[in-house]
């Protein structure tokens, strides 16, 4: 019954299975469902594991129901380009009368306006969405603080992602989700015994149990702990936009890991200078010198970023991407010296290899052992993080 | 077929929305267990204790910490007082049985009588804690390899597990279970819930208290925005205090119950208290 609703929840991408569907079964036997709207709560319950997929589904049952086909929300695209906080801080401080709730609205519907006319590919002007030109949408160019569609800051075509739909393909094709992370982040264990001796040593209870002539003679040891402390640098903003959504759950997943002795972590724009950021929205920066003085160089440095930028950011004095941050000492060298003070680290490429064919990646990828973030990449790096130089 | 499918309505102290009843009773249906998530303070913990009251039912409570075992859940064979007595020798050691001490899971099991087991914040494990309680929560039974034993339920606990998402969930698991989504209530919802708890509570009070609340939420910095639990705290303290209605939404009183965090706590005194909803940044 109602085969051809679990055929279009897959359709929507909603992670529905034959054991769920088979439940749903057995619930409209037992007599659970009278009516479409029981139909509605008991499927949703039945075959929807996350709030994440709940839209998914209302749109899934008005298509198979009313025989309504759903539309593309292209706003909802857009807002998530907004989430990146450099975009959004860049976009703000542009257009400081958009903090206003209506105008940003009325931004948002326009762009998507734009988008639907939009037919073909557009360089330059003021209006239409594309690359380069003054208008607020689009790409790279004069206007720092448009909305940076396509997120490709590098120069490789331009690419409209919300014509294209791109973005919509990586959630679709990401292979890595934060559970899968979280398994290969285990692998970062290295175990001592350490704290107070609280456990009980059952072999050794027994030996000396015995040497004593049957006499109990109890035994403690340390429990074993995981002494990994990890570092976690990543790149964000700019031409990492595609991959938020990516970084944020690697992020999530290092963060919620229980078994790290430590775990610290800050961001970067593009290439390391002097600071470091806690929060790079409001810019509350850290000294990379002070970083480098206090954490030990057993903390396991993992870097995550394209390592894609223009080549004078990275060799430059004053080469920073951010026109008035001074920096007096170029990114390599700072790099140079991350990489020399942490005995082990890796840097993790969300871009494909073949893309790596880069000068500012290749310089980059001599300092830092480089990995895809796939899940292959992740277990390699992992394995270089824990082997002993 | 419909056998009294609608077993549960809610308690008198419990307010639910019709998909909420709807999955409750769905779970108690099917003998699965329900999982149950949403923001802190949406009365997650509080529903089980509302089926156990609303079905008349025991009910028995796991709290899941970061190094709670699977097998904590099920039994624990006491070796360390089994070795003590033979030592000291007032016990016979050959009875295995009275060193098998069943945790919670067990008791649920093993009861005569049906029972609600509340399974809290699962999410606080480890991350393979779930798998190993694959097997029995599908068979609701276990196997003790020391005695010799398998323990067989009777009745199938109504099972209630709750989850922050701190962690993401096994997908095997995930398909064995009824989910559910509490939602942020509405302010009409929000409403019954506070004459719920407050039954005499006065109008103007409710009408002052709610709306700073529903503002408080807007506000965007929080990290640890208020929610219902820190709502009724709330006006249990504006109640206690017999605060003047005027004086709730200008100088929001007693804020250090809705507000948790210093950070949270520090920016509503900067900002939100001096210049009101226009000094601070708000949802887009």
């Amino acid at each position: 019954m109602f085969t051809g609703f679990f055929y279009t929840l897959r359709r929507r991408k909603v992670p529905v299975s034959i054991t769920e569907w088979m439940t749903l079964m057995e619930a409209m036997q037992k007599g659970c469902i009278s009516t479409l709207d029981d139909f509605y709560y008991l499927a949703r319950a039945i075959l929807i594991k996350s709030e994440a997929h709940y839209d998914h589904y209302d749109v899934a049952f008005q298509e198979y129901f009313n025989g309504i086909e759903g539309t593309v929300d292209i706003s909802e695209q857009i807002q998530e380009w907004l989430k990146d906080p450099l975009t959004l801080k860049r976009f703000l401080e542009q257009y400081p009368e958009l903090r206003n709730d209506m105008e940003m609205q009325e931004l948002l519907r326009e762009l998507e306006k734009r988008l639907k006319e939009q037919t073909e590919q557009h360089d330059g002007g003021s209006k239409w969405v594309g690359r380069g030109g003054t208008s607020p949408f689009g790409h790279s160019g004069y206007n720092p603080a448009g909305i940076r569609i396509g997120g490709e800051g590098g120069g490789r075509h331009a690419v409209k992602i919300a014509a294209e739909r791109r973005f919509r393909n990586y959630a679709s094709d990401l292979t890595l989700d934060v559970r899968q992370i979280k398994v290969a982040l285990r692998r970062l264990r290295q175990l001592s015994r350490t704290g107070p001796e609280d456990e009980l040593d059952l072999e050794k209870t027994i030996s000396a149990t015995a040497k004593n002539v049957g006499d109990i003679q109890l035994i403690w040891r340390r429990a074993r702990k995981n002494t990994v402390k990890l570092l976690l640098l990543m790149d964000v903003g700019g031409s990492m936009e595609p991959f938020a959504m990516l970084c944020s759950q690697l992020f999530s997943a290092a963060n919620s890991s229980t078994h790290f002795k430590d775990f610290q972590f800050y961001y970067f724009h593009n290439c390391i200078y002097d600071n470091v950021y806690n929060n790079i929205e409001r810019f509350e920066a850290i000294n990379t010198e002070h970083l480098l003085h206090t954490l030990e160089s057993d903390y396991k440095l993992i870097m995550v970023g394209d390592a894609r930028m223009a080549p004078w950011e990275l060799t430059e004095r004053y080469g920073a991407i951010d026109y008035y941050y001074r920096n007096e000492t170029p990114g390599i060298v700072w790099m140079k010296r991350i990489a020399e003070h942490f005995t082990h680290c890796v840097w993790l490429n969300p871009d494909e290899p073949q893309y790596w064919n880069h000068s500012t990646v290749q310089a980059i990828g001599r300092l830092f052992p480089m990995y895809p973030l796939t899940i292959d990449g992740l277990e390699e790096a992992m394995k270089k993080l824990i082997v002993k130089q | 077929m419909k056998t009294n499918f609608d077993q549960f309505k809610g308690s008198t102290d419990y307010v639910t929305s019709e998909a909420l009843r709807n999955a409750v009773n769905l779970s108690i249906a099917l003998g699965r267990p329900l999982l149950i998530r949403g923001e802190p303070g949406t009365g997650k913990t509080q529903l089980a204790h509302s089926i156990a009251r609303g079905l008349d039912k025991k009910l028995i409570t796991w709290h899941i910490k970061s190094t709670t075992k699977a097998q904590d859940g099920l039994y624990v064979y006491d070796t360390v007082q089994r070795l003590n007595d033979s030592r000291f020798g007032d016990k016979n050691v050959a009875d295995i049985k009275q060193y098998i001490k069943k945790g919670k899971l067990g008791q649920a099991f093993a009861s005569t009588e049906q029972v609600v087991l509340l399974i809290d914040e699962i999410d606080k494990a480890d991350i393979e804690f779930p798998n190993d309680l694959l097997n029995e929560i599908d068979e609701m039974s276990f196997y003790i390899p020391e005695t010799n034993e398998t323990v067989n339920t009777i009745h199938r606990p109504i099972t209630v597990i709750t989850s922050n998402a701190e962690k993401e969930l096994p997908d095997a698991f995930l398909r064995r279970c009824v989910f559910h989504f509490i939602e942020f209530p509405n302010p009409e919802l929000m409403e019954q819930i506070v004459r719920v708890h407050f039954p005499d509570i006065k109008n103007n009070l409710i009408q002052e208290a709610m709306k700073t609340f529903y503002n408080l939420r807007e506000v965007d910095e929080f990290r640890k925005k208020p929610s219902t639990s820190e709502l009724i705290d709330w006006i249990k303290a504006l109640l206690a205090c017999e605060t003047p209605i005027d004086k709730i939404s200008k100088e929001v009183p007693y804020a250090g119950a809705l507000l948790k965090k210093e950070n949270d706590y520090d920016y509503f005194i900067n900002n939100y208290l001096k210049n009101g909803l226009s000094g601070v940044r708000r949802r887009l």
